[in-house]
């Protein structure tokens, strides 16, 4: 019996001291009317050795890509250190700290990463994570609602320059509260907020702008305009920023005159593995004055009883478990296990290697977009800077180009199309520190001769824009 | 001793990041940052050696019996770790077309279905990322469904008031209001309550099943046919699912959405507090609302359904597919189970449950539903102790710490005074049980001769009992550096 350890004496002995005949009986206050039989489409266990056979073969199917994608979740080195330590078992099997005494390991680790996130953020206070960039957007809506007493209205302004899926979500969590969303449109040429079209919001009553950074296209906000013209109609900041680009760019603790008020943002480039979504962790950090509006968990530092410094999950009262109905959100849980992950990660990174990271992510990007547009066929979507990340023009058709490439085992990056209609055969492509020079080559030289072969079928092929 | 203060200028761990510095130069200047944060400057050994101290200082499934109720602390087979951590896995790009992720798929496809049959749902989706997430979408889904039907009247969910405070909380955010139902002394809910609080702005009930009393509910299809009768729907939080799995199943009992904890009953590890992962299974009548993505599979390949297909859904609930490698881990702990397996969790659960109360009654412990069976927990009550001795349900709590137990959850559910909540797990062997219930005897002697040994516990920990007043009021959330 897999992972149980009785054996027929123990059973027997038990069933003595209950004082029950069989283990059967243990279940007769369920109807018998409801009882099941077997559960026939399960199938059979599998010892260890077989599991691990089939989940190896399934393993090697999905075939390891040359990975060019990035659009919300990146291909970083992690340290061998990071996960050696995450998974060691007094972290990996232990349960929220509520019992403090006995999770100082966990609580003070939180701290840590609490402290880490509010450096990288340049912002006061961070929670102790919510579950993902996605969701964390949508509980950093709910909570500028709560937050800005100033505004009546409950109208966020979203950019369409924001993570489609970060909106997608944040409409589904938010959907039923009366909060209404509002698409501020992008710069075609730029690839950034349309400055222009804010202006019909001025001296109306806004909540909040939410401005992600490096924006979904990878291009960089105008930030300190925003966040100052936000600030100046009464509404608060959300930034959404990667949090690898803090350690090179201005982070949002530090735009316009007065700083972001809520940071959030998807945790997954410190030290995660993509491993095909998830799980990852969204970090949440805010200005001091709305710490009590803060969804999650929050660790703080205190003193026991010999004034010996100790950690403990602290501002309950605003949670599900005290306040139930009342409580700032449904939140029960944190990502404890990738914030540990992520604290090891950003320790051994260091200010320093982080920022070189998020350095090389940026010059291999630029490499290949300098490779790929040697093509007469490719072209930069955007004309502003950018980070990290860029989007791509092909003239002539996206799915002619991509599944080749696909064939190659080459990821080329993600078809804006399927989100920004107007952006038919545009690919974003991203190439993190752990793309070589040869990774850059290889992905240049097949485009290359993809495009000889479609340009000599005959495929139209559209001049490039002068 | 934390991080920072071990942290040296200059220092790095120099093998984990690029040797040098890249240009950035077509980055305007006013864009850069221009302070560096304060990450720790510190060697590879520093790092490793401060984060293994720390873990040393948790307690932990792998280090201590952890009966901790309404959690399942099982064991966490280290093969569904190892096997879910394959590189083929961790290099899949969540975005990646499915033609090139068939592997993955398929297990996620194979998880949807075993799910489905062990809860007799018609339908399951894998995308909520916790507990509270799939009560979420459970509810979102019985609101869609009321809307879609054009009844807009519906305006209350009802929740017992022995629920997870998830419950209440998941409700005002689907903007329901909430009406409470009180239990009975049986610990069932009052039927007779229920009866009059139903009515046409009933959109439907929210139960756990056995409850967080560690009971199950008797008079269930009673309930459900009152709730179905005035058109509402029954959302099951499946946080207890590991006293039923393999003997009932939520969808036999009538229930319209459940969502499960994969992270209790398929043994994902709690992760000192996440991830979680809170899959949904539905009816036929809820399947056209259920969040996305779902994996679908034509009998070639498999695929991803979105809301191209499902324009009724509620939508996504994460920017990818929810937790992914989580889920990973359930279905290689299902696959390891197998239906047998599967059917002797409940069963073995529970014959520990029920043992572990016996003996706490036979030591003379007041148990908090004697004439019911514990289901895979039960609640004793120290209301007594408190009375006569002064001695509370947090004092044996922090004492047990001291006997190298973790404790039982204490103070919920709320219903019931000075409670400890015990959930002993299918995986934990008699001998340990024994340790227990030896330790808890220990403790009352302890509390009649010398009850500053609990009021002062735990005494072998870190730390001491800490000032949690002082935490809220003189908030420390973040190093700010030495002191001067």
């Amino acid at each position: 019996m897999p992972f149980i350890p009785h054996s027929e004496t123990d059973v027997r002995e038990m069933l003595a001291a209950i004082g029950s005949q069989n283990v059967e009986e243990l279940f007769d206050e369920i109807p018998a009317s409801l009882r099941m039989g077997k559960l026939s489409g399960v199938p059979e266990g599998l010892i260890e050795q077989d599991i691990a056979r089939l989940m190896m073969q399934r393993a090697e199917d999905d075939g390891r890509p040359l990975c060019f994608m990035g659009a919300g979740s990146y291909d970083h080195h992690i340290p061998a250190a990071v996960w050696e330590i995450t998974t060691r078992g007094e972290f990996y099997s232990a349960y929220t700290p509520y019992q403090a005494e006995a999770s100082q390991g966990t609580l003070q680790l939180i701290y840590e990463y609490q402290t880490m996130m509010t450096e990288l953020t340049g912002l006061d206070v961070s929670n102790a994570s919510l579950y993902d960039g996605a969701s964390g957007l949508a509980e950093a809506v709910l909570m500028a609602v709560r937050a800005n007493r100033k505004s009546k209205s409950r109208r966020i302004l979203v950019p369409t320059t924001v993570d489609p899926r970060y909106r997608q979500t944040t409409h589904t969590i938010v959907n039923n509260q009366q909060i209404e969303l509002v698409e501020v449109p992008y710069c075609p040429e730029g690839g950034n907020t349309l400055a222009a079209a804010l202006k019909q919001y001025e001296g109306e009553d806004i909540a909040a702008l939410v401005i992600q950074h490096p924006n979904f296209f990878g291009i960089l906000e105008e930030v300190d305009m925003l966040t100052d013209w936000a600030h100046a109609q009464g509404a608060l900041v959300i930034g959404v920023a990667n949090p690898v680009s803090m350690a090179l760019l201005k982070p949002p603790g530090a735009w316009g005159t007065k700083g972001a008020d809520i940071a959030c943002g998807e945790g997954q480039p410190l030290g995660v593995p993509m491993m095909g979504g998830g799980p990852y962790f969204g970090y949440m950090c805010c200005k001091k004055e709305y710490v009590r509006q803060m969804p999650g968990r929050i660790v703080g530092r205190t003193i026991d009883r010999d004034e010996r410094v100790g950690y403990t999950l602290t501002l309950q009262a605003r949670e599900q478990h005290i306040r139930r109905s009342k409580a700032t959100s449904n939140i029960c849980t944190n990502q404890g296990l990738l914030v540990t992950a992520a604290t090891i990660h950003m320790s051994l990174l260091g200010a320093e290697g982080l920022k070189r990271v998020a350095q090389a992510c940026h010059a291999n990007t630029r490499k290949l977009v300098a490779a790929l547009t040697v093509s007469e066929c490719v072209e930069p979507v955007f004309n502003r800077p950018y980070f990290h990340e860029a989007a791509l023009r092909f003239s002539l058709p996206l799915d002619s180009v991509v599944r080749p490439l696909h064939a190659h085992n080459i990821l080329p990056g993600y078809a804006l199309a399927q989100d920004y209609p107007e952006l038919g055969d545009c690919l974003l492509v991203c190439a993190t520190e752990t793309r070589s020079d040869a990774d850059i080559e290889r992905y240049a030289g097949h485009l290359g001769r993809v495009i000889q072969t479609q340009t000599a079928a005959g495929c139209p092929v559209k001049p490039k824009m002068a | 001793m934390l991080i920072f203060e071990q942290s040296h200028t200059g220092r790095r761990a120099l093998a984990q990041a690029p040797m040098q510095s890249a240009d950035t130069s077509d980055i305007p200047d006013s864009m850069l940052r221009t302070d560096e944060p304060g990450l720790p400057s510190t060697s590879e050994m520093q790092v490793v050696r401060h984060y293994t101290r720390l873990s040393q200082k948790n307690f932990s499934i792998d280090t201590q019996f952890y009966p901790l109720g309404s959690c399942t602390m099982k064991y966490n087979p280290r093969a569904c770790n190892t096997l879910a951590m394959l590189p083929g896995f961790l290099a899949r790009h969540p975005l990646a077309p499915a033609s090139m992720g068939q592997g993955f798929l398929a297990c996620m496809y194979d998880l949807q279905e075993i799910l489905k049959e062990v809860t007799g749902m018609q339908a399951v989706t894998l995308t909520p990322m916790a507990g509270a997430q799939g009560e979420f979408a459970g509810v979102a889904m019985i609101r869609a469904y009321h809307d879609a039907n054009g009844d807009t009247g519906r305006t209350e969910i009802l929740v017992p008031d022995a629920a997870h405070g998830t419950n209440p909380a998941t409700a005002v955010m689907c903007g329901y209001k909430v009406h409470e139902i009180p239990t009975d002394a049986q610990g069932d809910v009052d039927v007779a309550a229920l009866k009059l609080a139903i009515g046409p702005q009933t959109a439907g009930i929210m139960l756990t099943n056995p409850s967080t009393l560690g009971v199950f509910e008797r008079r269930i299809e009673e309930i459900a046919a009152l709730i179905h009768e005035a058109g509402g729907l029954l959302y099951y939080d499946g946080a207890n699912l590991n006293a039923i799995l393999g003997k009932v199943r939520p969808g036999d009992m009538g229930f319209d959405v459940i969502h499960m904890n994969l992270h209790k009953t398929f043994s994902t590890p709690h992760g000192g507090g996440g991830p979680g992962a809170g899959p949904v299974g539905v009816s036929k009548r809820l399947e056209p609302f259920m969040p996305v993505p779902v994996v679908g599979y034509d009998g070639d390949e498999y695929y991803w359904i979105t809301e191209a297909v499902r324009p009724q859904s509620i939508g996504r609930l994460s920017a990818f597919m929810g937790n992914a490698g989580v889920l990973m881990r359930a279905y290689i702990y299902a696959r390891m189970l197998g239906s047998e397996g599967m059917h002797r969790v409940a069963d073995y659960a529970t014959l520990n449950a029920n043992y572990l109360m016996a003996r706490l009654k036979e030591a003379g412990f007041d148990v908090a539903f004697p004439g019911r069976r514990a289901t895979h927990e039960f609640i004793i009550t120290l209301k007594r102790q408190q009375k006569e001795l002064g001695i509370t349900a947090m004092d044996f709590a922090k004492r047990l710490l001291d006997y190298n137990f973790h404790a039982p959850t204490t103070y919920f559910p709320m219903l019931v005074p000075e409670c400890l909540l015990i959930e002993p797990t299918e995986t934990e062997t008699r001998e340990e049980l024994d340790a227990f219930v030896a330790a808890m005897v220990r403790i009352q002697e302890e509390a009649e001769n010398s009850p500053e040994l609990l009021k002062e516990a735990p005494h072998t920990q870190p730390v001491r009992r800490l000032d949690e007043v002082r935490a809220a009021k003189q908030l420390d959330l973040a190093w700010s550096g030495p002191a001067d």
